[in-house]
């Protein structure tokens, strides 16, 4: 099947076959930051935004982005960094390898509700597991990043 | 101090949260052979007859290998990566024509896509003859079916092991009369408990890819702690010279210990050894959860003996483990259950350790974060706390009574002096966290539901005395920047950035003139890896001793330059400085490589102890009896690491290991059907916790000095996994009324348990 995606803001037109998840592509498409952690939607490392909603993309075949937007944190060099440097700034990183599906649920999080309650962001981010930082330090970062974003903002 | 003790930023930090591809599979080339494993579905089989031709005649599959491919006679070896000479018994072959467990390998499948493999791997036609199998651990040692039969079998070490009776160790060791202690104690606690399998569960599944570079060497590339072992390894499974292995470690998505077993390694090696092409592993999900390198399942059994004042007289402790299939890290973890938990109790007069390790038809065990002490010390923490309720004794007050102190000898510890302890500061300072006085043990907060606090304590060591080796290459750059070459493994523990700290405080610069490379057999100087607690405490000495050398060095150069003695001169960590005139340190790197000497030192480092670590931790549940369900409202601990070299990184793997803790004793089990098929095959049944699963987790540093440590650092990485099992189990036998012996502890088990109390 031909399918054209919009991956990171480039177009891409290819076959793909029926069954190709869009992990898969992603990957196969250079975005490297989209893990594997699961194959079984438990796991969030594979989150990705389908036009600006975050997806699951080893539970969404690569047909069903046909003419859609997709992004990965390759195309947000810049919220990510600016997000990931909170997690730095606690050692909250850890391994990394559950980090930019974290990063890119957080952002989705941010654009809906730019002041959620801790509870409101455990919600949230429930379907993203990470096994090295018992959640705390993920936590205090979240936190500490509102914080500073709501203090440029007044700034400004 | 202006490096150690700072909380700074991870060396590789933004790296990983801008996801740049730095891991394994992120690195593998792109048209590299995919292999897969068709795995047994029996738990213990002969493989009468395999017929792989139809298979092979899939467009796309490369190549297909069965034992029939592995040459007669072959040596048989482990994969556990342990240092020489390797307590593990070589019970393993690449493809073996006995299979031990669902899920043993028995071909290898090599080929461009995965579907086609998918496809080929139904055509390879197998007949086995079927045999019964060791299911139950308790029924392994003398069981008329054995795991290991073969006569090739090996034990290098004398460990006690015996494969004609299941046994792969067994060992005896104790101090004083433990009978006579027991006999003349006021009370006696004699229990049996229960700890379950189960899974590291790092997100990074295991991964490995290898390529032959151009003087036709293997090279590997894999998701390891243990790069110097996993080379050894391979050219065992191969049977090829080490010389031609070469074995590196990108990124590390999560070890925890699984990677200290070669899981993954040796099957791309083989692959592209024999092809000569690019090949690679990437486990799935399920093949991560069902055949890796869990935890040890054990059954522990105490006496221990006590004044009814409360103090610990005796403790006896018979371990039982599960080392499955193979023998992996099987002789060592044992010892541990009682070697860190037994010497918590410093007035003890006798003790007794007596272990058995049994094959049975599972996936082998390996070595998972707390290794044996985890086990142990949720059986004797969980005795103590059961002493302390039977003589109405808190149990914070019983535990300040009985720890063992700086200075103290501890027989049950090899014999070990404690050079350093703050465990009563940490028993302190964690009543106070939680509220323990203010709250009470057990409240009603409703109809059927109690809050209830627990708590435990725990220990671990720093490394192997005597055995394990750290590592450290340090080089004076051109521009005055340095490179630290190490071997041990970051696997977001950060050893990159605390062993720079080390550095950075010996050469009096800051840690970012410090470049870490690592870890790579060719390149990084020996190091037996990352496990054991040993990267802070061993590799950070070898890092500090290199550091001084280096910094001699470089004074002498220096000196030299300025026509001076090295006792004449100083070095400011920029410059080497001589009454009024100077050379910087560019200029001296600079005179380095213009043939005075090269600035660059190894040093390797040795301890002969171990100085443990320690933790308290205390918890909060809510408990609503009559559906059993558990709520962990606070998690409170208090950690003497020593001197936390870097706080920030000390707070994170506390609150990981405590969340991992949390997660064994409440929800973490690997199950098996009658006929040895892993229930738990996937992170849908394999729950770990998650963000919703607890109220907080807080952590407070109470730092010792450990004279032996680089700047009085201890361990910390596994110690904090510890105290959640008896803290949890503690808790909830006092909302119950009756104690929990076997983790975990499920909901329907509370509610049964509660409603059998009251009938
Ligand atoms: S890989 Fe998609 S949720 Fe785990
Ligand atoms: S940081 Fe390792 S899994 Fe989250």
């Amino acid at each position: 099947m031909t399918v054209t995606i919009f991956l990171n803001g480039n177009k891409i037109t290819e076959d793909v076959s029926p069954d190709e998840t869009l992990l898969s592509f992603v990957r196969s498409h250079g975005c490297k930051s989209v893990k594997c952690g699961c194959e079984t939607t438990n796991c969030g490392l594979c989150t990705v935004f389908l036009e600006d909603t975050p997806v699951l993309s080893c539970a969404l075949l690569a047909v069903r982005a046909d003419q859609k937007k997709v992004t990965t944190l390759e195309g947000l060099p810049k919220e990510a960094e600016e997000f990931g440097s909170f997690l730095a700034d606690q050692g909250a990183e850890q391994c990394g390898f559950c980090n930019p599906g974290l990063i890119m649920n957080a952002i989705a999080l941010f654009r809906e509700n730019p002041h959620p309650s801790d509870e409101e962001i455990k919600r949230y981010l429930a379907g993203n597991l990470c096994r090295c930082s018992g959640y705390e330090g993920q936590m205090r970062a979240i936190k500490e990043f509102v914080r500073w974003r709501d203090s440029n903002e007044q700034r400004q | 101090m202006n490096s150690v003790s700072k909380p700074i930023r991870k060396k590789d930090a933004m790296q990983l949260v801008t996801g740049k591809p730095v891991y394994t599979d992120d690195l593998a080339p792109e048209n590299c052979l995919i292999v897969k494993l068709l795995r047994s579905p029996h738990a213990n089989a002969m493989i009468e007859h395999i017929d792989v031709s139809k298979a092979l005649l899939v467009p796309g599959v490369e190549a297909i290998y069965t034992y029939l491919d592995i040459p007669k006679g072959s040596r048989r070896f482990t994969c556990a990566g342990q240092t020489y000479p390797e307590p593990s018994p070589y019970d393993r072959l690449l493809l073996d024509k006995h299979v031990r467990f669902v899920g043993d390998p028995v071909a290898i499948l090599a080929g461009t896509d995965e579907k086609a493999l998918q496809r080929a791997m139904k055509l390879i036609k197998v007949e086995y003859k079927v045999l019964p199998a060791v299911l139950d651990f308790r029924t392994a040692k003398d069981n008329p079916v054995l795991v290991h039969p073969e006569a090739d079998w090996e034990s290098l070490c004398p460990v006690g092991a015996d494969n004609r009776r299941n046994l792969c160790a067994h060992d005896e060791c104790g101090s004083g009369d433990i009978e006579g202690v027991l006999a003349s104690s006021d009370i006696v606690i004699d229990r049996v408990y229960h700890t379950k399998a189960c899974q590291q569960t790092m997100m990074e599944p295991f991964a490995t890819f290898c390529t032959i570079d151009a003087y036709g060497r293997l090279n590997v590339v894999s998701s390891t702690q243990i790069v110097f072992h996993c080379r050894r390894i391979i050219a065992n499974a191969l049977g090829i010279p080490k010389t031609m292995i070469r074995v590196s470690k990108p990124r590390i998505g999560g070890g925890f210990g699984a990677k200290q077993t070669s899981v993954s390694e040796i099957y791309p090696a083989f692959v592209t050894w024999k092809t000569k092409k690019p090949s690679k592993i990437v486990f799935t999900r399920e093949e991560t959860q069902t055949a890796s390198s869990p935890r040890h399942e054990m059954e522990l059994h105490v006496r221990l003996g006590a004044t009814k004042e409360g103090i610990v007289r005796a403790i006896d402790l018979y371990t039982l483990s599960n080392t499955g299939a193979y023998g992996e890290h099987g002789p060592t973890t044992v010892g541990l259950s009682g070697h860190k938990s037994i010497p918590l109790y410093g007035k003890a007069e006798a003790f007794r350790f007596v272990t058995d390790v049994v094959y049975t038809n599972v996936m082998s065990a390996g070595a998972y974060r707390g290794y044996g002490a985890t086990q142990g010390l949720f059986a004797v923490e969980s005795a103590v706390n059961e002493l302390a309720e039977k003589l109405g004794i808190d149990p914070f007050v019983l535990r300040e009574k009985n720890i063992v102190k700086e200075g103290d000898v501890m027989p049950a510890y090899y014999g070990e002096t404690l050079t350093s302890c703050a465990l009563d500061r940490c028993l302190q300072k964690v009543k106070e966290m939680i509220g323990w006085e203010q709250k009470g043990q057990v409240r009603s907060v409703g109809e059927n539901r109690v809050r209830c606090l627990g708590m435990g304590m725990a220990m671990q060591g720093s490394g192997i005395s005597g055995v394990d080796v750290g590592g450290a290459t340090l080089r004076l750059g051109e521009e005055g920047i340095y490179l630290l070459s190490i071997a041990a493994a970051d696997m977001g523990t950060g050893c990159d950035t605390t062993l720079a700290q080390i550095a950075a405080e010996v050469l009096d610069c800051s840690p970012d003139r410090i470049s870490v490379f690592g870890a790579d057999t060719d390149a990084s100087p020996y190091d037996s890896g990352s496990y054991a607690s040993s990267t802070a405490f061993v590799t950070g000495k070898a890092t500090e001793k290199c550091a001084l050398k280096l910094r001699e060095k470089i004074e002498t150069l220096g000196a030299s330059l300025l026509g001076a003695e090295r006792k004449d001169v100083t070095f400011d960590g920029e410059k080497v400085s001589y009454q009024d005139n100077f050379v910087t340190l560019s200029e001296i790197a600079a005179a380095s490589m213009a043939g005075r000497g090269t600035l660059e030192v190894t040093e390797c480092h040795t301890s002969p102890n171990s100085p443990p670590p320690f933790m308290v931790g205390a918890c909060e549940l809510e408990v609503d009896l009559e559906t059993g369900e558990v709520e962990v409202v606070e998690f409170d601990a208090a950690v003497d690491c020593g001197t936390p070299l870097n706080p920030n990184l000390v707070r994170v793997q506390a609150e990981g290991g405590i969340l991992q803790g949390i997660g064994m004793a409440l929800y973490e089990n690997i199950e098996y059907s009658e006929e040895g098929v892993a229930r738990h095959n996937s992170l849908m049944q394999y729950k770990i916790p998650t963000r919703m699963d607890v109220g907080r987790i807080r952590v407070a540093i109470e730092s010792s000095y450990e004279p032996q440590g680089p700047f009085g650092a201890k361990s910390v990485g596994e110690v904090v996994i510890n105290t959640p099992l008896p803290a949890i189990a503690d808790a909830l036998s006092k909302a119950v009324g009756v104690r929990f012996t076997e983790l975990p502890i499920l909901p329907e088990q509370i509610a049964l348990k509660k409603r059998f109390f009251r009938e």
